[in-house]
C-alpha cells in the first residue's frame, strides 16, 4: 500500500498552512528523516520530515499552494517495489485533495485559523474614534500588535520589550517578529524563564522611568508573577502618594486556546479587573489591538492587556492613520440593534457576533457592545443600551463565579433596574478545568447557542 | 569591649577567585568622616527608639520593624554612594529612608498615619519612597524588593548613566525564589546592581541555622557568578570600604557583587515580637562587643578627636531633631478624607 503524506499542523490552533517548497521531487529515493517540504503558516515555518522509507510517487499539493486543510494528502511515497505510477494514481483527483489544493482566498485564510469562528457576517459599526473616510486595511491581530509596538519604539526611546523568546525566536506567537532586527537587542530583550523574576524587573525599570512591555507567552504563566503585577506595580502609586508609578504594560495570549487543557487554558479577565491600581484591556479587533495597546504603552499606570492565541490569526480592517491611538476605558458599539444589549469582550465577541446574525434571521434586532476595556469598565455605554433595549446578556469565556458578567449584572440592576424587561443573563465558561478531550473541551466553553437561547429568553421568545 | 574583633573573619567566597575579590580592609576613616558616621548612626538609633515609644503610646499602628543594632550597614553603604545611585529595601526601612536624607519629620508622620508622612499617611511603615532623594521603597512583600531593584539596575545600564542600585533583603528573603531568578538575570545582563544581604541572624524567629541549608549568604551567588563578599556589618568602617570596592565593581561593567552584612537586630522582629527564640545574653553580648555606634565612639574618645562633652551635644542635637519629628509627626492632622480616592491610577 502506498503511504499518504499528510498536511501537518503546527501549533494548536493551526488549520491550514501554505506549502512553501519541496525538497523532493517525484521519483526521489526517500529514507526516514529526509526533508522532504517545507510548510508555513503567518506564525512559523517548519520542515517535514519523511517517517518511512520508498520513492517519492507524487507531489499531490505544488509548492506555493497556500490554504492546505491539516491532515490533507500532500504527497503520496511508493513503498518496496510498488510501481509509483500506480502507487500516486487517483490520488490527486480525489475532491478533498483537490479543494486543498486549490488557493484559498486571503480573509477565508486568516479567519480559518480558528475553530469557533467563521468570517463574521456582521457588519462592524464604524468607530466614532476612527475619522470618517480614513482608508481602511486588512490586517490580522497579530500584525496589528506588532505595528502598535513598533510605532511607539520608535516614537519613545523609554518603551522596550521584554519576556520569553520575544527577540532572536521573534515571539512564541510571532507578534514580536522583526522588532529585533529594527530596534536591537538593547531594547528587545530576550529573558531566562523566569516569569517572577523578569516581571519585577520590569516593575522596577518602570518605577525608574522606563516604559516597558512585559511579554508573558501565556497569562497562565503570569501566575508565578502575579504577587508583583498586583503588590508591586498596581499599589506603589497610592502607597507612596502618588510619587512613584508604574508605567508597564504586562500583555500576552489569555484565556483557552485550543487543546492545550487546564493550565494552559484560563481567562484572567475577571482577575485582574478586580485590582484598584490596574487597568484591564481586552481587544477583539485589530483595530483596537492597535488603538488600545498604543494607548496603553503611554499611560502611566500599569496595563494588563489580554490578548488571545485564537483571534492572533483574524483580520479586520485597521484605519491606516500616522498615529492611531484609541481611548481606554471606552466601550465600542459594534453592531446596533433596539431588541436586546449584548455585552462581550475579546473572543467571546465571536460568539456574540455569530449568535447576533442567527437572532437577525429571526427578527431579533440585537445591539452588541464590545467592552474593549474591562477596568475602568465602561457602564455609561451599557446602560445606555439597556435603557434602549430594556433587556441584557453577557457572554464570556472565563469561569463563572465573579465574572465580568456577574458584576455587570449587579451594576445594571443597582443602576437601571427599572429599565430592565427581564433578569440579564450572563453566559460564561463551565464551571470546570478546561477538558483536554475535543468533545469536553467544547461543552466546557460557551457556544453561539447558549448566546441564542439566552436572547430568546430574555425577549421572551 | 567596643573594639573587639568580629568572630568571622572577612573573607571573599563564591566566585573570589576569578574575580579577584576579598573583603577589604576596613577604611580608615578621618575625623570628620567618623564624626559624620557617628552622628548618623544615631540619628537612626534615637529615632528607632522613639517610633517604639510612639508605638507603645498607640500612635504607631499595624507593624513596626525597628532598625536598632543595624545602623553601621546603611550609613556605611551611603558613605560610598554618589548622586543618583538608588536605595530599594524591604520592611525594616526607617533606616535607609534617614541614610538617604529622607526628612525624619516625614517618616515619623507616615509611621503615625498623618497627611505630612512621605506617603500623605496612604502607605506607613513598610511603605515609604522618594523619587527625588532615589529612595524606592520600603516594600512589604518579603524578597519582591530584590526583583524590582534589579529592574531599577537594568534602567541605569539602559541609559547607560553609570549608578549603581542597592538592594537590601534579609537573611530570611535571601531564601525566596525571586531573588534566584533576579541573580541569574543581573548576572547574565552585567547589571550594576549590589545586593546586599542583612544577615542579623534570624528570619523573623527562625535562625539562620534552621532555615538556610547554605549559611554562608555571600556564597549564595555561586550557582551566577556573582562574587560575594563577607562583611562585619557592625563596623561602619568595614561597610563603607566594602561599599567601595562594591560601587567601583559595579560602576567599571563587572555586573553585580554580593555583599553579606553580618550584622545584629538589637530588638525583636517587630513590636509585638518578645524574641523569645534567643537568649538575653546573646543580645546583651552583641550590645557591649559589638555596638556600631559604641565602636566609633570609642575610638573618637582614643584617638582625641572628639569629647565627651562634644558627643552629648551630637547626642542633644540629634534627639532635638528625632523629638522635633515626633512632636510633628503626633499633631500633624490625617489625610483628609479625599485622599482614599487619590492615587489610585494616574
Amino acid at each position: 500500500m502506498p503511504i499518504e503524506i499528510l498536511m501537518p499542523a503546527l501549533s494548536p490552533t493551526m488549520e491550514e498552512g501554505n506549502v512553501s517548497k519541496w525538497l523532493k521531487k517525484e521519483g526521489d529515493k526517500i529514507v526516514a528523516g529526509d526533508v522532504l517540504a517545507e510548510i508555513e503558516t503567518d506564525k512559523a515555518t517548519m520542515e517535514v520530515e519523511a517517517v518511512d522509507e520508498g520513492t517519492l510517487a507524487k507531489i499531490v499539493v505544488p509548492a506555493g499552494t497556500e490554504g492546505v486543510k491539516v491532515n490533507a494528502v500532500i504527497a503520496v511515497l511508493a513503498v518496496d517495489g510498488e510501481d509509483i505510477d500506480e502507487a500516486g494514481e487517483g490520488i490527486g483527483e480525489e475532491a478533498p485533495a483537490a479543494e486543498k489544493a486549490a488557493p484559498a482566498p486571503a480573509a477565508a485564510k486568516s479567519e480559518a485559523a480558528a475553530p469557533v469562528a467563521a468570517a463574521p457576517k456582521t457588519e462592524i459599526a464604524a468607530d466614532p474614534d476612527i475619522p470618517a473616510g480614513t482608508e481602511m486595511v486588512s490586517t490580522t491581530v497579530r500584525e496589528a500588535l506588532r505595528d502598535a509596538m513598533a510605532e511607539e519604539m520608535r516614537r519613545d526611546e523609554d518603551v522596550f520589550v521584554m519576556g520569553e523568546e520575544v527577540a532572536e525566536y521573534q515571539g512564541a506567537y510571532k507578534i514580536t517578529q522583526g522588532l529585533l532586527q529594527e530596534f536591537g537587542e538593547r531594547r528587545v530583550v530576550d529573558t531566562p524563564i523566569t516569569e517572577h523574576g523578569f516581571a519585577g524587573v520590569g516593575v522596577g525599570a518602570a518605577m525608574a522611568g522606563l516604559k516597558p512591555i512585559v511579554e508573558f507567552m501565556t497569562f497562565n504563566f503570569a501566575m508565578q508573577a502575579i504577587d508583583q503585577i498586583i503588590n508591586s506595580a498596581a499599589k506603589t502609586l497610592y502607597m507612596s502618594g502618588g510619587q512613584m508609578g508604574a508605567p508597564i504594560v504586562f500583555r500576552g495570549p489569555n484565556g483557552a486556546a485550543a487543546r492545550v487543557a487546564a493550565q494552559h487554558s484560563q481567562c484572567y479577565a475577571a482577575w485582574y479587573s478586580h485590582i484598584p491600581g490596574l487597568k484591564v484591556v481586552m481587544p477583539y479587533t485589530a483595530a483596537d489591538a492597535k488603538g488600545l495597546l498604543k494607548a496603553a504603552i503611554r499611560d502611566p499606570n500599569p496595563i494588563i492587556f489580554l490578548e488571545n492565541e485564537i483571534l492572533y490569526g483574524h483580520s479586520f480592517d485597521v484605519p491606516k492613520l500616522d498615529d492611531f491611538v484609541l481611548p481606554i476605558g471606552k466601550a465600542r458599539i459594534h453592531k446596533p440593534g433596539k431588541d436586546v444589549t449584548i455585552v462581550s469582550f475579546g473572543i467571546g465577541m465571536t460568539y456574540a457576533v455569530k449568535a447576533e446574525a442567527e437572532l437577525r434571521g429571526m427578527g431579533i434586532d440585537a445591539e452588541i457592545i464590545d467592552l474593549r476595556t474591562i477596568r475602568p469598565l465602561d457602564f455609561d455605554t451599557i446602560i445606555a443600551s439597556v435603557k434602549k433595549t430594556n433587556r441584557l446578556v453577557v457572554v464570556e469565556e472565563g469561569y463563572p463565579q465573579n465574572s465580568v458578567g456577574d458584576h455587570i449584572a449587579n451594576q445594571v440592576s443597582q443602576r437601571a433596574f427599572d429599565f430592565l424587561d427581564a433578569p440579564v443573563i450572563t453566559i460564561a465558561g463551565k464551571d470546570v478545568p478546561m477538558p483536554y478531550a475535543a468533545n469536553l473541551e467544547k461543552l466546557a466553553l460557551p457556544n453561539v447557542g447558549e448566546v441564542v437561547e439566552a436572547v430568546k429568553a430574555v425577549t421572551y421568545r | 569591649m567596643a573594639t573587639a574583633a568580629r568572630k568571622a573573619p572577612a573573607k571573599s567566597r563564591a566566585d573570589g577567585k576569578s574575580s579577584g575579590l576579598s573583603a577589604p580592609r576596613p577604611a580608615d576613616f578621618n575625623k570628620d568622616e567618623e564624626l559624620a558616621a557617628y552622628r548618623h548612626m544615631l540619628l537612626i538609633r534615637r529615632f528607632e527608639e522613639k517610633a517604639g515609644q510612639l508605638y507603645g503610646m498607640g500612635f504607631i499602628g499595624g507593624f513596626c520593624h525597628l532598625y536598632i543594632g543595624q545602623e553601621a550597614v546603611v550609613t556605611g553603604m551611603k558613605m560610598a554612594l554618589v548622586d543618583g545611585d538608588q536605595m530599594i529595601t524591604a520592611y525594616r526601612d526607617h533606616g535607609h529612608m534617614l541614610a538617604m536624607e529622607l526628612s525624619p519629620r516625614g517618616v515619623m508622620a507616615e509611621l503615625t498615619g498623618r497627611r505630612g508622612g512621605l506617603s500623605r499617611g496612604k502607605g506607613g511603615s513598610m511603605h515609604m519612597f522618594s523619587k527625588e532623594k532615589h529612595f524606592y521603597g520600603g516594600h512589604g512583600i518579603v524578597g519582591a524588593q530584590v526583583s524590582l531593584g534589579t529592574g531599577l539596575a537594568f534602567a541605569n545600564r539602559y541609559r547607560g548613566n553609570n549608578n549603581v542600585t542597592l538592594t537590601y533583603f534579609g537573611d530570611g528573603a535571601a531564601n525566596q525564589g525571586q531573588v534566584y531568578e533576579s541573580f541569574n538575570m543581573a548576572s547574565l545582563w552585567k547589571l550594576p546592581v549590589i545586593y546586599i544581604i542583612e544577615n542579623n541572624r534570624y528570619a523573623m524567629g527562625t535562625s539562620v541555622s534552621r532555615s538556610s541549608a547554605e549559611t554562608d549568604f555571600s556564597h549564595r551567588g555561586a550557582s551566577f557568578k556573582i562574587p560575594g563578599i563577607q562583611v562585619d556589618g557592625m563596623d561602619v568602617r568595614a561597610v563603607k570600604s566594602a561599599g567601595d570596592l562594591a560601587t567601583e565593581w559595579c560602576r567599571t561593567g563587572n555586573g553585580p557583587l554580593i555583599l553579606e552584612m553580618q550584622t545584629y537586630r538589637y530588638r525583636g522582629h517587630s513590636m509585638s515580637d518578645p524574641a523569645k527564640y534567643r537568649s538575653k545574653e546573646e543580645v546583651q553580648k552583641m550590645r557591649s562587643e559589638h555596638d556600631p555606634i559604641e565602636q566609633v565612639k570609642a575610638r573618637l574618645l582614643d584617638k582625641k578627636w572628639a569629647t565627651e562633652d562634644e558627643l552629648k551635644a551630637v547626642d542633644k542635637e540629634v534627639r532635638d531633631i528625632v523629638a522635633d519629628a515626633a512632636e510633628f509627626a503626633q499633631n500633624d492632622a490625617e489625610p483628609d478624607p479625599s485622599e482614599l480616592w487619590t492615587d489610585i491610577v494616574l
